[in-house]
Formats: C-alpha cells, structure tokens, sequence
C-alpha cells in the first residue's frame, strides 16, 4: 500500500472545520470517489473534525490518499492532545455524549467509511482513523 | 456580519441556506427566525437546503432546533431540497430528522404550508 498524497490540516476553529470538509471534498473528487461516497466521508470527515475541536480542544487532521493495488481510497486521521477517551465503547454508542450534542459523531461516523479505530489515552489525547476504499 | 437572509412571504418566512454553514451563522439563523415570527407572526417556515452539499448532525441538530422553537412560538417548519446523496449519508449517520416536516421542492413545502395555514382557519372559524 502507498500513499500518494499526504496533506496536514489544522483543526482549531469552527472555520477549519469547514476548511477540512473542503480539502475531503477535492481529494475524494480527485479519487473519482462516488457522489454518493464523496458525501460520505465529507460529512464523516466534519463530524470528527468538530468532535477534535469540541471535545479534543482542537488538533489536526491529516488526509492521505491511498494506492493498494487496483483499490485507492481517502484515509483521514484526527488528532488532539485533549482530555482522551476514557471508554470507547461508550463514546461510539449512539446517543451517548459528555458535551451538547446528540452523540451520533463517532458511532455514525464510523458507519460512514470502511475502516474505522480509535486510539486515546486520558490526559494525553485522542487519534481517530477513518478510511474509505473505493 | 455574515448572515443568512430570512425572506417574508405573507405568512411564510423564506431561507435558503447556501453557505457552509457554522456555528455562529447557524445559531444566528436560530435567533432571525424566531425573532421574525414573533414580529411578523409568521405560521411557517421554508427552509431550502437543496444548495447544502451535506448535513451532518450540527446542522441537522440546527435544523430540529428551528423546527422546535417555531413551533413553540406557532409557526410549522418545512425542510425542502436534499440531495439524495445527502439523505442517504444522514440517514446512515443515524439522523433521520423526526420531528422535522420535509418535502421535495419548494413548491411542494409551499403547497404543505399553506394547506396548514387554511387548516388552521377553518379549524378557528369552526371552534368560533
């Protein structure tokens, strides 16, 4: 598996969050990803990027685009030095939510790519990685 | 300020949101809209989304936000427009906006309105 591009984002305003939904949308359009597919992972892409900002106090995103044999796809990996995850279990249920929102980033983002894992350590921060194949 | 406009239509206020929407625009929107039913005493509201190329469950969370305040304050809330692929993403994100009232275009959202707003009349005319 290569990786053809690699880009690195900040995450650390509201307007990055709309920042990182743009750059998603013109590498999945590079990638000749699917309307449908594009729709995907732009909205996953801006779930975990405001889940960074909101619950991570803001970090980065860094996108790749991936060869694997016939198969490219769209990795996104979100990070922060926030307060971490102390259940992932809990965090990827829908519904459940220590902020103000309905609980659905994680879990549905999740449903939304092919590939989804979640590291974090409390007190330490969070990585979240994301990939959609083609 | 950036702003999304609210258009008045008789009884009807009129958005369209084509802007990437955030936070502050979104809560902004929040504010308009019930300040404008309150002066206007507007009974519904239209709001065309079909420019927005996804909605994730800020905006669809903006969305219900709307709808349920301008309930509260006597007004019915119409969400016209989305994309197919959006309500595809949405409905796998696990949102499927109950709650909120949709229809396919604007003509369609108007058409539900308005059926509302002679509803209502009668209904008052009847109760009188």
């Amino acid at each position: 598996m290569s990786v053809l591009k690699r880009e690195v984002l900040p995450v650390k305003t509201s307007n990055d969050v709309v920042l990182a939904r743009q750059k998603v949308r013109q590498l999945a359009v590079e990638l000749r990803f699917s309307l449908v597919d594009q729709t995907k992972l732009v909205t996953a892409a801006s779930e975990l990027a405001r889940n960074a900002l909101d619950h991570g106090k803001g970090g980065t995103m860094t996108v790749e685009t991936l060869v694997n044999g016939a198969r490219s796809g769209l990795k996104m990996i979100f990070e922060d030095q926030g307060p971490g995850i102390p259940s992932i279990e809990d965090a990827l249920k829908d519904g459940y939510t220590t902020g103000s929102g309905m609980g659905l980033g994680l879990g549905g983002s999740k449903r939304l790519v092919n590939d989804f894992s979640i590291e974090s350590e409390v007190g330490k921060g969070t990585r979240i990685t994301a990939v959609r194949w083609k | 300020m950036e702003r999304i406009p609210v258009l008045r239509m008789g009884s009807l206020l009129l958005i369209t949101i084509q802007v990437d929407m955030h936070d502050k625009l979104a809560l902004q929107l929040q504010d308009d809209v019930t300040e404008r039913i309150s002066d206007w005493g507007s009974t519904g509201v239209l709001i065309d989304i079909s420019s927005l190329e996804i909605v994730d469950s800020f905006i669809g969370r903006m969305l219900a936000n709307i709808a349920g305040m301008s309930r509260v304050l006597g007004a019915e809330t119409v969400v016209v427009g989305m994309q197919p692929a959006v309500a595809i993403t949405l409905v796998e994100l696990g949102m499927s906006l109950a709650g909120v009232r949709t229809a396919l275009s604007v003509e369609a959202g108007m058409e539900l309105l308005y059926g509302n707003a002679i509803t209502g009349s009668e209904n008052e005319r009847t109760e009188a």
